[in-house]
């Protein structure tokens, strides 16, 4: 499988607030630990070991 | 019969006939190292006819406990050899394991071995059990000499062997051998004197390994915790062993002092924080060590072979150093033979190299892998670490991701030269390259176990009906369970071919003599 990356969130909106909501009043240190969590949680997820290796290259990428 | 203490047995120089020939003697194999490899070396190829003289720097065997977990598969090579069923037996067996991070213990977990095996998956013995069982099994062949006291300290390679120069007691002397196995250590003399190195990635940290004898109602589990309150940002390990010692594994940092730790004024305050103030121990032994996880690039240098630790590195997490040694040897001791034999090629010890190199390259990445996840080496590894602890807790996700050391499991040779490919389909995990699954089997009305009723040399596994020197199922052997065939996907006139090291070699739906001749021959080596 290729990995998405056309839109294809239901409501990217509320999603991006959900995600800033998420990090409300937490430390640097807290932040980097939810988002790990975030991370691990959506990976296993995903599963699909292809997406995930293609969409680690886009996000070093920049 | 009550147990020796190896630790503290001396094993005497004596002067060997050798010293005072005008002219060095010349011996089909010297062995150099009696660790368990060199010694394990030794049984294997006195096994198989093959004389041995072994050289020791030393006259003692294992100094303190050191490697402590042997494996299934290593426990079965020396079952092989005549003495893995009393390690086994001596050895602690364990099936729970106990995560913590933190002050809380996050989960647990059984091991759940697979049943209808001869061995456990591994047990918790001291080497020097281990070395003192192999040495005692040493004296039962005759074709086994062990020169204790004897450092090599000069090796001169030649197209037919390589004469080595020994520093004894009494003053040098120099030996040819047809085949010199450099069974030395992680630092391996012989390889610096050959000019030859091992590389990789040497781990910026330090830990200290206590052994504490104690009484103590702990069960036998293995309990690993990450960042625990009694030695912040850390991990510690506790496992037991026989004779009611329990290893405790510090993890230090890479800013420890390695002489100032291993004091028992540094030492035991730490045990007492984990065992609790009214803990009643003694400290049997410490150390403090460091470890890279690396390799030698090439194996075999004409007649100088590397075994073990001499020729690779792993850290000790997932237990993968002296267990591969020993499967190294397995791999070699029959090819050996076979070459001194002049029965098959020089060339098949190549395969020794390319096999085991792609073994060691195996263990390299599981037991690098769990070092990265016990040690972050960054900010950020440190970060996902604790999260995948975090939600280790309650996801079964992450207890899967949780890598405080892999078990260790024998190398499947996918892709070795000595592999007839399949012709006929199959389906499950023996495939060519693979060790042989063990399984239940009744031989002559007793119960017993597959492995045991493979040979010395080559043997020909078949299904219902097969030539006179096959095993046949059936036959010859009855399979208590069902499960050899269902390991073996097994039907009516299967057939494996399988090595002197119990690793499979060919495999076929019917029996063709033709086809079973080419299959020896090119696992031994010889061009097609």
């Amino acid at each position: 499988m290729m990995l998405n990356t056309e839109p294809n969130l239901a409501a990217p909106d509320d999603f991006y607030e959900a995600l800033i909501e998420m990090h409300r009043d937490l430390t640097p240190e807290e932040s980097a630990a939810v988002n790990a969590r975030l991370i691990l949680l959506l990976a296993n997820h995903i599963g699909d070991t292809e997406v995930l290796m293609q969409a680690m290259q886009r996000a070093r990428a920049g | 019969m009550a147990d020796v203490d190896y630790q503290s047995l001396v094993m005497p120089y004596r002067r060997s006939a050798d010293q005072d020939r005008p002219e060095p003697a010349r011996h089909p194999v010297v062995v150099v190292g009696a660790g368990p490899v060199g010694l394990t070396m030794a049984i294997d190829l006195a096994q198989r006819g093959v004389a041995v003289v072994v050289l020791d720097d030393d006259d003692r065997l294992s100094t303190g406990s050191r490697a402590i977990c042997f494996s299934k598969r290593a426990l079965e090579i020396w079952d092989r050899l005549g003495c893995g069923r009393r390690m086994a037996d001596k050895g602690v067996r364990w099936n729970t394991g106990r995560v913590f991070f933190g002050d809380d213990e996050i989960y647990n977990f059984d091991l759940l071995p697979e049943a209808g095996h001869g061995f456990p998956a591994f047990v918790n013995l001291q080497q020097y059990y281990a070395e003192g069982y192999l040495l005692e099994r040493t004296e039962d062949f005759p074709g086994i000499e062990i020169r204790w006291r004897n450092k090599v300290t000069g090796i001169l390679p030649a197209a037919d062997g390589a004469q080595l120069t020994i520093d004894t007691p009494d003053g040098s002397y120099d030996l040819d051998a047809d085949w010199v196995i450099a069974a030395d250590g992680s630092r391996s003399p012989l390889r610096a004197m050959m000019g030859l190195e091992a590389k990789g990635r040497v781990f910026r940290d330090r830990f200290l390994i206590a052994d504490v004898r104690m009484t103590a109602d702990f069960p036998s589990e293995r309990w690993f915790w990450f960042d625990p309150p009694f030695h912040r940002n850390q991990s510690v390990l506790l496992h037991r062993q026989p004779d009611d010692v329990w290893r405790i594994d510090f993890q230090l940092g890479w800013d420890a002092d390695p002489i100032a730790e291993r004091q028992p004024e540094r030492v035991l305050p730490r045990v007492r924080a984990l065992l609790g103030p009214d803990a009643q121990f003694d400290l049997e032994w410490c150390s403090v060590y460091t470890f890279a996880c690396q390799r030698m690039e090439r194996f075999c240098h004409g007649r100088v072979v590397f075994v073990g630790d001499a020729a690779h590195g792993v850290s000790p997490f997932g237990a993968r150093g002296a267990n591969s040694g020993v499967q190294d040897v397995d791999n070699l001791g029959w090819k050996l033979a076979l070459v001194l034999e002049g029965r098959a090629p020089e060339s098949l010890i190549d395969s020794y190299g390319a096999e085991r190199e792609y073994a060691a390259d195996e263990n390299i990445l599981n037991s690098t892998r769990s070092t990265d996840f016990i040690t972050p080496k960054s900010q950020m590894s440190r970060v996902f670490r604790d999260a995948v602890l975090d939600l280790a807790r309650d996801c079964g996700f992450a207890r899967r991701l949780v890598n405080s050391g892999r078990l260790s499991v024998p190398a499947t040779l996918h892709g070795s030269s000595l592999n007839t490919p399949d012709i006929d389909a199959f389906a499950g995990a023996m495939v060519p390259g693979a060790v042989c699954a063990d399984a239940p089997v009744i031989r002559d009305g007793r119960r017993g176990w597959f492995l045991e009723n493979l040979g010395a040399g080559f043997t020909l596994l078949c299904f219902g009906e097969g030539p006179g020197d096959a095993v046949v199922v059936g036959r010859d052997l009855i399979d208590a369970e069902g499960l050899l065939a269902r390991r073996y996907d097994a039907r009516p006139g299967t057939c494996y071919l399988i090595r002197p090291d119990q690793h499979v070699a060919a495999r076929w739906r019917r029996h063709d003599a033709d086809l079973v001749a080419a299959a020896i021959d090119r696992a031994m080596g010889k061009p097609a």
